[in-house]
């Protein structure tokens, strides 16, 4: 019984940080699924986008300056690998790993700006100082100030946005670049500077749902991004496990998105209810995706062993 | 006007692989021209057509399309210039898009791509229009995704995204060697329906000499990167397979190839 009731109290903070992630999901799903491109960099700037918004609400700007300034920061953050990959002919995924480590450096001076020696590791932010404009505090309060409302705005939002980007014509030009570069160079679209967009906006995203995760947490750290890839592929992953059979729309795909985040947090504090300890949880993510990345490829495997068994005995 | 001058093309330059693909290739074709390309595996076929979209640079020489010279502009660039079928059936169409989708996009080749939606309903009826004449039934199926298509549907799909937007050139690079005889015929007779329509100039690239002297009005035959057989008008009509083998061998001046040429 008080395993049910602990597990209960539990779930708004897991919805909230599940929304949270799930903006970061919808990131990771422009690289991944759109373009095609497994994109490192957002450990890093995940990381980014909190450290931006911390740093400038301590400065005095206003949260809705600090997240739009993170969300530049992600723009940016994603220009790099965009111009890596493109411009330097470096695989994509080194592109990432390579702006992943610079910008490890990079956030611990963001954060350490006005510090003496210019670096820190963590920068907390007090809600009762500032004004916030969601905080873990009033994740179990039935106002305005509940950060799931302030979420559910959002991460409408943003999939509005997304899904009406996706239909422009230059949405379009992106989204051939992922299914096939060849045809959209062939249809006179300039494959590189679609890539080095992709990968701006999906950083954006991820720096933004960075922000939001440092002003819920109250802090801004320099690991809140270690693994950050991996969360965002579960999500998308088991969004797309549960729902792709009936959300074939592609703001339903994005919506499939940001519900496997909040599934992927809800089983976190299940499991971790259950007595696992928070230091074996990234090996748990890991293995959870590495599964469900595999299970396609057996799957099909199996099926055309089977065929061939099939044809065999006829 | 199209037109080529004397351009090379070697790949891996200096090392034990060296392959010199094109050698000195002159070629130039009057407005409306609709020239088959034949030649044995490795001549330079589908490497001039792939010169002339700009997959890759070439070493010297200069490609003209339309009066503009294009040998330093990059493949998305040209790509206004020209319409594209390739052999490989998947390579010409985005498969997780809808058809209306993978037609929206070939409309705009060329033209800047902004914050307008990606497609309108004057152009869903354009497409719808243009669809039946390939007589398919795709007209019905505006929304499908092009992955669920048949091999012959998305070369003919390719077919009208590479007319619809009227290109200077059109390339056919062997449009029709993965597809079975039958698909083939269907998809041979609706590029020939197209390009008259359209008075496009096109470049063909064939295995098969019988449709090499079948389409169009001019027939060159490459080897070792350089065109060494050019017949055209009455000529060309009354060539036969045979004529065209000892035309091979007496310009390329070897009687082994004959065989790779028949045989492949």
């Amino acid at each position: 019984m008080t395993f049910i009731t602990s597990l209960l109290n539990a779930m708004p903070g897991a919805v909230t940080q599940g929304m949270i992630w799930g903006i970061m999901a919808i990131g990771v799903y422009i690289t991944y699924k759109i373009l095609d491109i497994a994109d490192l960099t957002v450990d890093g700037s995940l990381c980014t986008g909190g450290a931006v918004c911390v740093i400038m609400m301590l400065n005095g700007y206003s949260a809705g300056i600090a997240l739009l300034c993170a969300f530049a920061a992600g723009l940016l953050a994603g220009l790099i690998t965009g111009l890596f990959h493109t411009a330097c002919g470096i695989p994509a995924i080194l592109a990432g790993i390579l702006t992943q480590l610079a910008l490890y450096s990079i956030n611990l001076h963001i954060m350490g700006i006005g510090t003496d020696n210019g670096s820190k590791s963590n920068l907390p932010i007090s809600v009762d100082k500032y004004n916030l404009l969601l905080s873990s505090r009033y994740v179990r309060e039935l106002s305005l100030r509940n950060p799931i409302l302030v979420l559910v705005v959002f991460v409408v939002v943003v999939i509005l946005l997304v899904y009406w980007f996706f239909g422009t014509e230059l949405g379009c030009s992106l989204r051939a670049t992922g299914a096939n570069g060849n045809m959209a160079r062939a249809q006179g679209i300039n494959t590189n500077s679609t890539k080095v967009l992709g990968l701006m906006i999906s950083n954006g995203l991820v720096a933004l749902s960075g922000a939001l995760l440092a002003q819920y947490q109250g802090f801004s750290d320099i690991n809140m991004g270690r693994g950050a890839i991996v969360i965002g592929l579960a999500a998308v992953i088991i969004g797309e496990v549960i729902f792709s059979r009936i959300f074939r729309n592609f703001a339903l795909q994005l919506t499939a998105g940001v519900i496997g985040a909040v599934i992927y947090y809800i089983v976190i504090q299940f499991v971790l209810k259950l007595g696992l300890s928070t230091d074996d949880l990234k090996l748990l993510t890991a293995v959870v995706v590495a599964v469900f990345l595999a299970i396609p490829y057996l799957k099909g495997r199996y099926q055309s062993r089977r065929k061939k068994e099939v044809t065999d005995h006829v | 006007m199209f037109e080529i001058r004397s351009i090379h093309k070697t790949f891996n330059p200096g090392t034990i692989n060296a392959k010199t693909a094109l050698n000195g290739l002159s070629l130039t074709l009057a407005d409306g021209d609709f020239v088959t390309v034949i030649g044995g595996n490795g001549a330079g076929k589908s490497t001039m057509l792939n010169a002339v979209a700009g997959v890759f640079p070439v070493d010297s020489g200069s490609i003209l399309i339309d009066g503009t010279d294009v040998t330093d502009l990059p493949e998305y660039r040209r790509a206004a210039l020209l319409g594209r079928v390739f052999q490989d059936p998947m390579m010409g169409t985005a498969p997780t898009m809808s058809i209306e989708e993978n037609l929206a996009l070939a409309v705009r080749r060329g033209q800047k791509r902004g914050l307008k939606w990606g497609i309108s309903n004057t152009e869903r009826a354009l497409f719808r229009e243009r669809l039946e004449t390939l007589g398919l039934g795709l007209e019905n199926r505006l929304s499908a995704k092009v992955g669920l298509l048949s091999g012959g549907q998305r070369q003919a799909l390719t077919l009208l995204m590479a007319s619809l937007k009227e290109p200077k050139l059109l390339l056919l690079d062997e449009h029709t060697a993965a597809l079975d005889p039958k698909t083939a015929a269907k998809v041979l007779e609706l590029s020939d329906q197209i390009v008259q329509e359209h008075h496009l100039t096109t470049l063909m690239v064939t295995h098969n000499m019988r449709d090499a002297i079948a389409h169009g009005n001019r027939l060159i035959m490459l080897d070792a990167g350089r065109v060494v057989v050019d017949v055209s008008g009455e000529q060309k009509q009354r060539l036969t397979p045979q004529e065209l083998v000892e035309l091979f061998s007496k310009a390329s001046g070897s009687d082994e190839v004959n065989d790779k040429l028949l045989l492949s």
